[in-house]
């Protein structure tokens, strides 16, 4: 496929998510949304797990941060929604560097367990500090402002900005600096033996994806007016990462299709039963079984055993 | 097709499959009445849960589940005891199901999550189980209504007045979870008994889904109370119990808790160990009143279990509703009207035996029983009334405005006097 189908492709791709709002009004719109917040975070997390081939427990707590951060700002301290904001993705990044420090000497899984406990003393510090995180209850308040006070104008406001940032992670796993990252996934001592900093390489790659995550924990404010102790827990850390894995590890784009699988799942499951998260728990056994490389992963396959040009 | 085209394709197929059937709002006044039900059916409160849909369904199930000539139509979601699910769920039933109301959710967080969203969309809300206090005081939502529940700290000031007045008890402690409902049971609890003169010797709070109680338990013979105060739901209270008695306190040291401490949720599995604990609360499944007794007896034959809180309260929710759809002849389609009718109600074959109104910030005013917990003759525990505290508002004795100045009861804040 030429530069110019391609290009071509993702307008189409492009209208076809933007016309969401006018062919599917009301709930599917917010679920639409929801999913597009997700995707993005769990983009984020494949820059870790996909192309460093470190896999990290701790995004929901770095994702939390900047939701606590920005809803706190803006409905605690009567802040501007704009600087709160930015404060919550600075608080998700720095969250994200101190994280790094600690866990990028670690590999496996041990990187996993230790990104796995200071996850968990995020979500302590949020059950705890009551006086500022209102413990258990959460935080809650509007902080979108009155523009977006539309679930249409708030969808295409999200849509936007998940399109700018997938775009600059497409950018940004493609660059000479990804590239060191896959270089450190497939072999550590090489690269070390190369003269690359490997332990510097990972850090600035953990505060990257720290920085989307805090990106997507801002949407997630504007987006739920509402956050506890639940969204910087475990299971959200978890479930953000098995989008990612659902999708496809390493190809970034699976954590778009991985969201949209999830998410739709839970919704379209749990109508029907209370069991909702044993199918999920199917679903992610035959993920394994049958697609261990995602759903993407096997797509890419699929389409390189055809002999199709791979792009 | 490239890679990264496909999944966006895929990903807004997918979001389009989700939604099927979104119908624009039915044309008034036809068609069955909606109601969107939120219980935890999974996570930790699941037992209580579950008592929540039965007792909700009990009602409508005895009323040919038809009022005011509309069907009655209960779609359940399961808030998986989490807040970010209770909220999901809620916009779900409101934007896909297109209920006429929500009612439900048990833990306080959940609650506060979707009365935040329904405050942006005027959908009513009914929270027969979440008790916290601001939500009918300080931080009130006009389409937010505490049918059929109670705040938490309206209960335990009975307690206090009588244990102060009746039962010549000078000195507590309090021993509680440590979060939103306990702070609020204890302050009401202790601001009611030291404000009356009496002394708290000792405040002990302890995280939820403590296994041992041993420290707390050396600590409270060390203070040496004329009582002790406990708060605990779910299986703390069980633990707390089982303990109490292992440790040879009962019988030595006189005891006395929330309501949800002698809740049958609690006690209906427990032996003689709860026999005796003291608890004030609007529901008292052991009183005589021939009501009380209908219900409780209905309750035994749908679901061979005395009825607990929960399912008490949703049942009176239900029936709380039916007045109220009865009062607008059905049209739940006008929202202000249908909210009016529901603050207007006055529940007078309330299983309690007793009449139930609002008061005008959205909260019941109730005669409040002081409750003990007693043998039955078949063996099983319940609780039965020792006295009767008649118009207990959620304010006390208190002017609600002085008294909406102090603030809401936390772990530093108890109103303790003197």
């Amino acid at each position: 496929m030429s530069r110019s189908t391609r290009i071509w492709v993702a307008l189409v791709a492009f209208a076809v998510l933007a016309g969401v709002p006018l062919a599917l009004p009301g709930y599917p719109t917010t679920l639409a949304t929801e999913m597009l917040i997700f995707a993005t975070l769990a983009m984020s997390i494949d820059i870790l797990a996909g192309f460093a081939g470190r896999t990290p427990l701790c995004h929901g707590a770095i994702f939390g941060v900047s939701t606590y951060v920005m809803l706190y700002y803006v409905t605690v301290a009567n802040g501007s929604p704009w600087l709160g904001a930015a404060l919550g993705v600075a608080a998700a990044m720095l969250t994200a560097m101190l994280f790094a420090l600690l866990a990028v000497r670690t590999s496996g899984v041990y990187f996993l367990l230790v990104t796995l406990a200071l996850g968990m003393v995020v979500w302590g510090v949020c059950l705890r500090w009551t006086s500022v995180t209102g413990g258990e209850n959460g935080i809650r308040g509007t902080v979108r402002p009155a523009w977006l006070g539309n679930a249409r104008v708030l969808y295409y406001f999200i849509l936007a900005a998940t399109s700018a940032m997938t775009a600059a992670m497409w950018r940004f796993v493609r660059s000479p600096f990804g590239l060191t990252l896959a270089g450190i996934r497939e072999s550590e001592t090489r690269m070390r033996a190369l003269g690359y900093d490997v332990a510097l390489h990972l850090f600035l790659a953990f505060a990257v994806s720290g920085f989307f995550a805090g990106l997507a924990g801002v949407l997630y404010a504007l987006f739920n007016s509402f956050v506890s102790p639940s969204t910087v827990g475990l299971a959200q850390s978890v479930e953000a990462l098995l989008m990612a894995i659902v999708g496809g590890v390493g190809t970034l784009f699976g954590g778009l299709v991985g969201a949209a699988i999830i998410i739709s799942l839970e919704n379209l499951v749990s109508a029907y039963t209370e069991r909702w998260m044993m199918a999920l728990g199917l679903l992610f056994i035959f993920t394994m079984i049958f697609a261990p490389s995602g759903v993407l992963g096997r797509v890419r396959e699929a389409l390189a055993r055809n002999g199709k040009p791979r792009t | 097709m490239d890679r990264r085209n496909f999944i966006k394709a895929a990903g807004a197929v997918a979001a389009a499959a989700t939604g099927p059937a979104y119908l624009p709002t039915a044309a008034a006044q036809s068609g069955p009445i909606r109601i969107g039900l939120l219980a935890p059916l999974t996570g930790v409160v699941a037992s209580g849960g579950k008592e929540m849909v039965e007792g909700f369904n009990l009602y409508w199930k005895q009323h040919g589940q038809t009022i005011a000539g509309r069907e009655i139509q209960v779609t359940v979601e399961d808030d998986a005891s989490n807040p970010n699910t209770a909220l999901e769920k809620a916009r779900r039933l409101v934007e896909q199901g297109n209920v006429h109301m929500l009612i439900g959710d048990l833990l306080a967080n959940t609650g506060l999550a979707v009365a935040e969203y329904v405050k942006g969309n005027g959908v009513p809300y009914f929270i027969p189980i979440i008790a916290a206090d601001d939500l009918t005081q300080r931080k009130r939502i006009p389409n937010v209504v505490r049918i059929a529940g109670y705040a938490a700290s309206q209960m335990p000031r009975p307690l206090a007045d009588w244990l102060y007045k009746k039962k010549g008890i000078r000195k507590v402690v309090t021993v509680s979870q440590d979060y939103t409902f306990g702070h609020e049971q204890c302050g009401g609890f202790v601001q009611t008994f030291s404000e009356l003169g009496g002394k708290v010797v000792g405040q002990y709070w302890h995280p939820l889904n403590t296994q041992d109680f041993s420290p707390y338990l050396a600590q409270i013979q060390a203070a040496n109370p004329d009582i002790v105060y406990a708060m605990e739901t779910g299986a703390d209270g069980t633990r707390f119990i089982q303990q109490w008695a292992n440790f040879g306190m009962k019988g030595k040291m006189p005891l006395c808790g929330s309501m949800n401490l002698t809740d049958q949720s609690i006690i209906r599995n427990l032996g003689s160990e709860s026999e005796g604990i003291l608890s004030a609360a609007h529901f008292c499944e052991g009183n005589d009143a021939p009501a009380t007794k209908k219900f409780v007896a209905d309750y035994e034959k749908a679901y061979g279990k005395l009825p607990s809180l929960y399912g008490f309260s949703m049942y009176s929710g239900a029936m709380w509703l039916a007045k109220a759809i009865d009062g607008v002849k059905g049209n739940v389609e006008d929202r202000s009207a249908f909210l009016g009718a529901v603050r207007k109600v006055v529940l007078d074959d309330s299983p309690l035996g007793r009449p139930v109104r609002l008061d005008e910030y959205g909260e019941p005013v109730y005669d409040v029983f002081i409750r003990e917990v007693k043998k039955r003759p078949d063996g099983k525990y319940w609780n039965v009334p020792l006295e009767v505290y008649p118009n207990v508002s959620q304010f006390w004795h208190y002017n609600p405005e002085e008294y909406m100045k102090q603030p809401p009861y936390s772990r530093t804040f108890q109103g303790i006097k003197g």
